[in-house]
């Protein structure tokens, strides 16, 4: 017998046992990070635990797939990561990439729970490593997933297995059963075992915002959504958020709001991931579908500079933008997935772009001439500077001459959304009255909201997920022990 | 656009990994991978032999099938490496050999052990190919020693000589334009790297093979089956100096030196094979380069049959099957010399370059 025929007849024995009726002790709705460091948690914490992951096996584990770090705080240095980073400074980093829009003291308390993250999650089968070429930025604050997000994904999903948590696939949730804010059972679109309802005594709610669902993208954005391209699977449509929401969970964080970078325009309508993204904002002109250019590129310096860009271009005719710069900088950003569009002249390149040639000419010539010497640093705010234009280009600026004359078509890529359910420090959810549910928790996206209510920093996305993941599943164990 | 079809999706691959690089820590493709920013023909065949195929970039990739990227490394650059064992062959007219591997492999080894069966029958006595016999120079008297050490000697010269020149040519096409001269600090490296496999191991957890759980069984099928031939190749080497230097002929007492390397040797060469040959039958499908089954296997089979026929002559060495297990044994070993440079032996020359020339750039690149 196979581990798996071992495990699926032990299953099997269990469920009849339990006479099929079987109510779990924990129901995890949701398959990324925050899922399965809850089902992991609750199991070690001794309760019976399903996870169900409404998306197909191969796609499993929402916005986890594409991620590849993580940022806890630790006061030395370690193997992988070069430098101490204190729970003050992790603080002072939320509150500047936040504004200030952020619960203290959840906060305060993940920061603090993060340290312990960094081994307890290699406990479960996650492997670190230094950062990867091309992010040394990162090299102190932020661990690094050996072989990235779906290997850390894969090694919590063996671990979770190996413990005895049942999982299932293609388990969409149509609805959910409140009653005086408590969970009784979940209704499932897809029979599983014969049954469309599964009870459990406390529910986990990890199945992440809803940026995969462009309609509701809309009510925001109106028409321009249906030019946004969504950098993670089609699986985050956001139902279990929003089925809470109507049913009494407090909200938390701006409903209008998503995170957003400019994405090559060619990538696919979902799914593209990391590899879509572009980098090369600093090194020339960003125009729009009038070629006319719109912003500064030179303000800030990574990662402001990239995730600012997802945003002014959605605000631009037909959503549409192009980064376009000369054949002098080609090799100064990582090698792209899709090549550049170039031209011998401007006016090549403008046409390949659709864009009109004079106009397009016209801007660069401006441009050129307003660049004034500077020595140029991209490691810095340096000196390159125009004079004379509106927008400026404030560093970095250099002249656009050298041919091939070269462009990127960048469109908004969607990454997260901001809007979540309201939860306390045990990762309990707060109902509209301001009281916590009697079994209901949350962790990970779906209650980001709480301790980033804008902005972001590069990986505390998984943070969240693994700290209230975590709290949550031995919060519902504890919960269901009762 | 490349020379084959082949090398472009590897092209079009290194092009979707080296935009995301999520991957550097499990091998040393992917860091070899982000020293360049386009690919040669010679760069791609150097990034499918480093390859060792241990699938794990497959498991955790994002893209793998069913995205529509469709990215499988560890399968597309199998196809390439094998590919490039064809193009590479010398002289480029047996390249063709490589096409059905298994059938011309299958066919050498039956013709060269029916060659030695029907030799030794034309030149022998029914009474001396089934007699018994034992003692120092047993073995001769089926077979003269000088024709014997005449004959394996040319056939493993010749050997040599065909992949020398293949991985000369191999060396040429992936060294940089200027230098390209091996020196020793990267060549003990390659040795410690190919010694211990060390990227047949996903990173630190094992390799893939049939499902998502790694483990190491393959890496040890591999040990079993490398150490095991270099053990065997140790024991004729001993065998032959213990016979010209010190006028001692085979075969030897079960406790001398040729007999303890041989059946250590023979052990591995048995049960290393059966385990390659079990985790390839068991391979995923998705991992899998279907058109090299026929080579993969004929080599396994090559050494698998030298083990047994080894192992079998030394445990009926004193009965009247002797001679003819000489012959088979003897068979064996000449088809194995014979087809080293046009199977699958390759890779582990091609392997060693590939890790030489990339124990090179990173010490350039320091």
């Amino acid at each position: 017998m196979s581990d798996r025929q071992r495990r699926m007849s032990l299953d099997l024995a269990r469920h009849r046992a339990n006479g099929m009726s079987s109510k779990y002790d924990v129901l995890v709705i949701g398959g990324g990070n925050a899922a399965l460091c809850a089902a992991i948690s609750a199991r070690r914490g001794g309760a019976s635990v399903l996870v169900l992951e409404g998306a197909p096996k191969f796609y499993r584990g929402g916005n986890t797939r594409h991620t590849r770090n993580m940022r806890c705080a630790h006061d030395a240095a370690t193997e992988i990561l070069t430098g101490p980073y204190t729970e003050e400074e992790f603080w002072e980093d939320l509150l500047r990439v936040t504004g200030g829009q952020t619960d203290e003291e959840l906060a305060r308390h993940m920061i603090r729970e993060s340290k312990d993250i960094l081994n307890w999650i290699v406990e479960q089968g996650v492997r670190w490593q230094p950062s990867l070429g091309g992010t040394l930025s990162l090299g102190r604050t932020n661990s690094f997933f050996l072989g990235g997000g779906r290997a850390m994904l894969n090694a919590l999903y063996l671990t979770a297995e190996r413990l005895g948590v049942d999982v299932e696939y293609d388990a969409e949730v149509t609805d959910l059963l409140i009653e005086d804010s408590m969970f009784l059972a979940a209704r499932l679109k897809r029979p599983i075992n014969g049954k469309t309802e599964i009870r459990a005594t406390s529910l986990v709610a990890a199945a992440g915002g809803f940026e995969a669902n462009i309609e509701w993208l809309k009510q925001y954005w109106g028409e321009a959504a249906d030019n946004f391209l969504i950098r993670g699977t089609p699986y985050n449509r956001g139902s279990i958020l929003k089925l809470l929401l109507d049913k009494g969970v407090q909200e938390v964080g701006d409903p209008t709001q998503c995170h957003a970078v400019a994405i090559d325009a060619r990538a696919p309508k979902f799914d593209g991931g990391i590899i879509t993204r572009h980098d090369s904002v600093v090194f020339g002109i960003v125009v729009n579908k009038h070629a006319q250019r719109f912003y500064d590129e030179g303000e800030d310096i990574w990662p402001k500079r990239y995730a600012i860009w997802g945003r002014l271009v959605a605000a631009q005719p037909d959503q549409i933008a192009y980064i376009i710069f000369d054949s002098t900088v080609v090799t100064s950003f990582m090698p792209t997935l899709f090549p550049p569009i170039a031209g011998q002249t401007v006016a090549e390149l403008a046409a390949k772009l659709a864009l009109d040639p004079v106009a397009l000419e016209k801007t660069i010539t401006e441009f050129n001439a307003a660049v004034r010497p500077g020595t140029f640093d991209h490691t810095i705010l340096d000196d390159c500077v125009t004079e004379g234009i509106t927008p400026p280009k404030t560093h970095w600026a250099r002249k656009i001459e050298t041919p091939p004359y070269l462009a990127y078509p960048v469109r908004p890529g969607i990454t997260f959304t901001y809007l979540g359910t309201r939860v306390n420090k045990e990762a309990r959810m707060l109902m509209k009255d301001g009281k916590p549910s009697a079994n209901m928790y949350a962790a990970g996206e779906i209650m980001a909201g709480n301790v980033l209510g804008k902005g972001y920093a590069a990986g505390m996305g998984m943070t969240i997920g693994s700290v209230f993941g975590r709290i949550a599943g031995r919060e519902a164990a504890k919960h269901a022990r009762n | 656009m490349h020379g084959t079809r082949i090398l472009d999706e590897a092209d079009r691959l290194m092009t979707v990994c080296n935009s995301c690089r999520y991957c550097e820590g499990l091998c040393a493709v992917f860091p070899a991978m982000e020293m360049r920013r386009a690919f040669s023909d010679g760069d791609l065949n150097y990034l499918a032999n480093l390859c060792h195929g241990c699938g794990a970039c497959y498991v955790d990739c994002q893209f793998a099938p069913p995205h529509e990227f469709n990215v499988n490394v560890p399968k597309t650059l199998a196809v390439a490496r094998a590919e490039s064992y064809a193009a590479y062959a010398w002289p480029q007219a047996l390249s063709g050999a490589f096409a059905r591997n298994g059938l011309v492999i299958s066919v050498i080894a039956a013709l060269s052990m029916a060659a030695f069966i029907l030799g030794f029958a034309a030149l022998n006595d029914r009474s001396v190919l089934f007699g018994v016999h034992t003692g120092p120079g047993a073995f001769y008297k089926l077979m003269p020693h000088n024709a014997m050490a005449a004959l394996f000697s040319a056939a493993f010269l010749y050997a040599l000589l065909a992949l020398a020149m293949s991985v000369r040519t191999f060396w040429h096409d992936i060294s940089p334009p200027i230098g390209g001269r091996a020196d020793g600090g990267s060549i003990f490296q390659a040795i410690r790297d190919a010694g211990e496999l060390r990227y047949l191991h996903g990173g630190g957890v094992g390799c893939y093979n049939e499902d998502d759980k790694p483990t190491d069984r393959r890496k040890l099928y591999h040990h079993l089956t490398f150490y095991g031939f270099l053990l065997c190749f140790a024991a004729t080497s001993v065998a032959t100096l213990y016979h010209n230097l010190l006028g001692r002929e085979a075969p030897y007492p079960w406790w001398d030196l040729p007999v303890v390397l041989g059946t250590l040797g023979g052990i591995g060469l048995i049960v290393g094979p059966i385990g390659l040959f079990t985790a390839k039958m068991r391979r995923d499908p998705a991992l899998l380069d279907e058109f090299s089954y026929g080579m993969d296997v004929g080599f396994i089979a090559m050494l698998f049959l030298t083990g047994l026929t080894g192992m079998l002559l030394l445990v009926l060495r004193e009965t009247s099957a002797m001679g003819p297990l000489l012959a088979l044994h003897l068979g064996a070993v000449f088809a194995l010399f014979v087809t080293m440079p046009y199977g699958k032996f390759v890779h582990g020359i091609y392997r060693f370059a590939a890790l030489v020339r990339y124990a090179q750039e990173r010490r350039t690149a320091v």
